[in-house]
């Protein structure tokens, strides 16, 4: 295990901005912080680094606690939102900071700026000082600079915020190709959701300063922890029937009262490509008419508007729009194929409540 | 577990207490010093020796001189920063550096010049003179030193806010029919009010403290052109501490009531402002 | 980068001009012709009057004697003294007023700390007090009859109307200078640029001399010449202080002063030959502050420039 977090807690001032977050990265491993702004996870990241110090917890590196240590004697790479280039030095002196600090050789400096310009498309720019680099340049700059004295683990916070969507793109791709060539530990700071389930390897996501959930892409999009995870990863919808005579309702939509009792309400989310629909109005067993079509290049997103004025999100492919030759105003019908009961987020939970990740409960097929 | 606050950054203490030190050092003392020699002072004595005849015309005149400068140079200076901002013209580029000539030049050599250019034989004097207008050793000298030194305040603090201007507002105010006087007394000049009163009152705070400059220029005749830090100066020399101090209290608590005023035009002016 | 108005204020500090370096482009909004040229004109007479004549004037009356006289006027045993009073002044005050300059703008911009709007006005006191009042300070301090003056006349240590007076008066007139320029500069580099370098591994002393240091290059350049320029042309304070002993504290302002009260005509030139010096440097810094000036905005077109190269 090359860094673990347990019951770590920072409070500022009146203000928990991370309660008892424990998780741990394993050796050589890309993970991502993910969730929304105000989470906590940049908190995180930057105790892990030593830019800050816990309020309570334990932070271990390599097995070490250290909690005490400085931000220099952690031999971690850090970098920036907005990159912190040192913007009176050279491209060249800036990679070379950390070298110089720990007393280099000339020789072996030159040698290793020469192998990560190289590595890093910066060949050519070493004379350049960062105000005439690109977004993108000083991007990598950064990450060189952090790389360059050989750390145990790369810090990444939010890197791609700063850059055009295409270059974000390509930065991305580069960056799980970079990672897989120099097997470093790295953990990365994002809100962008499509982000962290391309490019890491295990998930950790933050809402409010609470551990919602940590897990493989695969699991936590497929198997979320709760509401929150279940609707902050991919696209959701979520309805809030109300049992009657045993049976949950909402407006045409029926689903089993999974245990509760008449008057209470159930939480249900289904993802969007879970809702097959076909042009057959005998099909299926709910009828909509289709409002709008949006076009998202291979796939295509689909409002149906229930009678009473619901309206349910649905996902396809191209063939199977026009297999049904389905077109805006048709009336359609269709069915939920699977669905899941959705508990409450760890940040509605009351502090005193287990924090564990249960698995969902109930998974609910074909309604 | 109480924790020490911990900042990233380290220095902090060492900086801290060194800038604390120094502080105190060259700056807090020597007040210290200075207010409780005050407070040695019984009220009346202090009153008396604040409000003689003598001291009570050097702060007529100080006052009033200032008063006078600075309202030159706020109308000046404004005529001053709305060119330098607004037009270009041959020789910009050396005007607006040579506004910080009065701020960059030593009070003693600023007062020399002027006492030499009005004075009868002077480059302006002898022509000035005749016409009745005497510069040297008149309460006039003072007002014309006082309004150099205090120039560059005036300017500078209305030339930022001057090129701040969105001349859309102006714009807008054409589309809708404005001529240009009418757009500049209603639109331009009360968003310049604010910095105009502020260069005022810092040209007005500089001037009463002004000294090198009039020593040279007034002549310093008692009751007619003297001035207050130059009074306070004179009793120094007669040994009349007391006195000296008692003056130098005024002074100083009207330095800072100045300086109270212009913290409040300061926020008044800035709650238009995001 | 464009500064409110308070931060120019408070000291009478003047800063960097950023007003110069815009244009604007004004087609349905200009004076006519007429009132734009009457306006220029005006200005530019206050300017000549105010500004270049008593500038011009300093020169032609030192030189009215000749070039050999100005020299040998400076030479002057008791004026080349003052010279020399006032380098030695200005090269003890300046360097101290550095240290602190740097020292404050450290704890000030970098931390967070209660109490740090009272200590930038504490900073700020000097620039509100009369010189002359300052000076009183001290000699209420170190005078023969002040709270140090017993003391100080038993170990024989002058201070009032000896040198270490006048540097202590002067140190104190210029004290904010240099922290005044540098704090806002400071301020909007930010920490992240030092945060990168402890995450590099470099400690405090590394961090402040190779990252913090260049970036307020300018800003600390701008500092020196301000308080250098009032260090040496201090009138008002050193006044108080020194006692006006010709050939020992005498320094320029006051030599010139000397020389003017002198009762003939080649003294009232002489007066002006020291004067000159002193006009000479006012003239160097306003040509360096120009000259920064320039390069800020030269500067800051080469990064808007960028920032829309970008894609």
């Amino acid at each position: 295990m090359s860094i673990e977090l347990k019951n770590v807690s920072k409070r500022f001032g009146e203000v928990a901005a991370v309660h008892n977050v424990s998780f741990s990265v394993n050796d050589g491993e890309l993970m991502a912080l993910l969730g929304p702004s105000g989470g906590g996870k940049t908190t995180v990241l930057r105790m892990i680094a030593g830019l800050e110090m816990p309020t309570t917890g334990d932070v271990f590196i390599r097995g070490q606690r250290v909690n005490d240590l400085s931000v220099q004697q952690r031999n971690i790479g850090f970098v920036f939102q907005n990159y912190a280039l040192f913007k009176n030095m050279s491209v060249f002196k800036n990679i070379a900071f950390g070298l110089k600090i720990k007393k280099w050789k000339r020789a072996d400096v030159a040698s290793r700026i020469a192998e990560l310009l190289k590595l890093f498309g910066l060949e050519g720019l070493e004379n350049r000082y960062p105000h005439q680099l690109s977004g993108g340049q000083r991007q990598r700059v950064a990450i060189a600079r952090a790389l360059a004295p050989k750390p145990s683990v790369l810090l990444l916070d939010e890197p791609f915020g700063a850059v055009d969507a295409k270059i974000r793109q390509e930065l991305r791709e580069w960056l799980v190709t970079l990672h897989h060539d120099l097997n470093v530990t790295t953990i990365f700071v994002t809100h962008d959701q499509e982000e962290a389930l391309e490019v890491a390897n295990r998930i950790v996501i933050f809402s409010r300063g609470l551990l919602e959930q940590v897990g493989t892409p695969r699991e936590v999009y497929d198997q979320p922890a709760n509401e929150f995870v279940a609707r902050f990863i991919g696209a959701m919808n979520v309805l809030e029937p109300e049992v009657r005579g045993g049976v949950a309702r909402l407006g045409e939509l029926e689903f089993p009262a999974h245990g509760q009792a008449d008057g209470q309400k159930l939480r249900i989310g289904f993802r969007p490509y879970n809702v097959q629909i076909s042009s057959d109005l005998t099909q299926y067993r709910y009828h909509a008419v289709l409002r709008h079509t949006f076009f998202l290049g291979v796939l295509l997103r689909v409002e149906l508007e229930l009678p009473s004025g619901l309206t349910v999100r649905a996902r396809m492919t191209k063939e199977e729009y026009a297999h049904q030759a389905l077109e805006d105003g048709k009336e359609v019908s269709f069915q939920i194929r699977q669905y899941r009961v959705l508990v409450k987020e760890m940040a509605d939970l009351p502090p005193e409540s287990e924090i564990g990740y249960q698995a969902p409960p109930t998974l609910g097929e074909n309604i | 577990m109480a924790q020490k606050r911990f900042r990233v950054l380290p220095g902090f203490g060492l900086t801290m207490g060194f800038t604390l030190f120094y502080l105190s050092a060259i700056v807090l003392i020597p007040f210290a010093g200075l207010i409780i020699r005050t407070l040695e002072l019984s009220w009346a004595d202090f009153w008396r020796l604040a409000t003689t005849a003598r001291a009570l015309a050097a702060y007529r005149l100080t006052f009033g001189a200032s008063l006078v400068a600075a309202v030159a140079n706020a109308i000046f200076g404004s005529l001053l920063a709305w060119v330098l901002v607004r037009y270009e013209f041959p020789g910009r580029r050396f005007v607006d550096a040579m506004v910080d000539f009065p701020f960059a030049l030593p009070t003693a050599v600023a007062g020399l010049t002027l006492a030499n250019l009005f004075a009868a034989n002077g480059w302006l004097g002898q022509y000035l003179v005749p016409m009745g207008i005497n510069g040297a050793f008149t309460p006039l000298g003072v007002v014309i030193a006082l309004t150099f030194v205090g120039l560059p305040f005036t300017v500078r603090t209305l030339q930022p806010v001057l090129a701040n201007l969105e001349c859309e507002v102006e714009e807008a105010a054409a589309t809708l029919g404005a001529g240009r006087l009418r757009t500049f007394l209603s639109v331009i000049a009360p968003s310049l009010l604010p910095a105009v009163l502020t260069g005022f009152a810092l040209a007005f705070a500089r001037a009463i403290g002004e000294y090198g400059s009039i020593v040279f220029i007034s002549g310093n005749l008692p009751f007619k052109t003297e001035i207050a830090p130059y009074l306070i100066v004179m009793r120094l020399e007669e040994y009349d501490y007391t006195g000296a101090i008692a003056m130098a209290v005024v002074l100083l608590v009207f330095s800072f009531l100045l300086l109270g005023a212009i913290n409040l035009i300061e926020r008044w002016s800035s709650r238009f402002q995001n | 980068m464009v500064e409110p108005v308070s931060k120019l204020i408070m000291s009478g500090a003047v800063s960097i001009n950023h007003g110069a370096g815009l244009k604007r482009s004004q087609r349905a909004t200009e004076e006519s012709p007429v009132v734009k040229w009457t306006l220029i004109t005006l200005a530019l007479g206050f300017c000549f009057v105010f500004l270049l004549l008593p500038l011009l004037n300093v020169f032609a009356q030192a030189l009215s004697h000749g070039w050999t006289w100005y020299w040998s006027s400076l030479a002057q045993p008791d004026s080349w003294s003052a010279i020399r009073l006032t380098l030695l002044v200005a090269a003890l005050s300046v360097p101290l007023n550095v240290v602190f300059g740097l020292a404050a703008a450290w704890a000030i911009a970098k931390f967070e700390f209660r109490g740090k709007l009272l200590l930038i006005t504490l900073i700020d006191l000097p620039f509100s007090v009369s010189p002359v009042v300052a000076g009183l300070m001290f000699v209420v301090l170190f005078g023969a009859q002040g709270f140090f003056g017993k003391w100080l006349d038993a170990h024989d240590v002058k201070i009032i109307f000896a040198v270490p007076g006048i540097v202590l008066a002067t140190v104190f007139i210029t004290f904010p200078f240099v922290a005044r320029e540098l704090i806002p500069v400071m301020q909007a580099t930010g920490t992240e640029q030092e945060q990168a370098a402890l995450t590099l591994g470099a400690n405090g002393w590394q961090t402040f001399w190779y990252v913090t240091l260049p970036s307020v290059k300018w800003g600390l350049i701008y500092g020196i010449i301000l308080c250098n320029a009032r260090a040496m042309g201090e009138f008002g304070a050193v006044s108080v202080v020194s006692g006006h002993i010709a050939g020992q504290t005498e320094t320029m302002p006051l030599r010139v002063e000397a020389l003017y009260q002198g009762a003939t005509e080649a003294s009232a030139a002489a007066a002006f030959a020291l004067a000159s010096l002193l006009a000479l440097l006012a003239l160097v810094t306003l040509g360096i502050k120009t000259f920064l000036e320039w390069r800020q905005a030269r500067m800051e077109r080469l990064i808007v420039g960028r920032v829309f190269d970008e894609h």
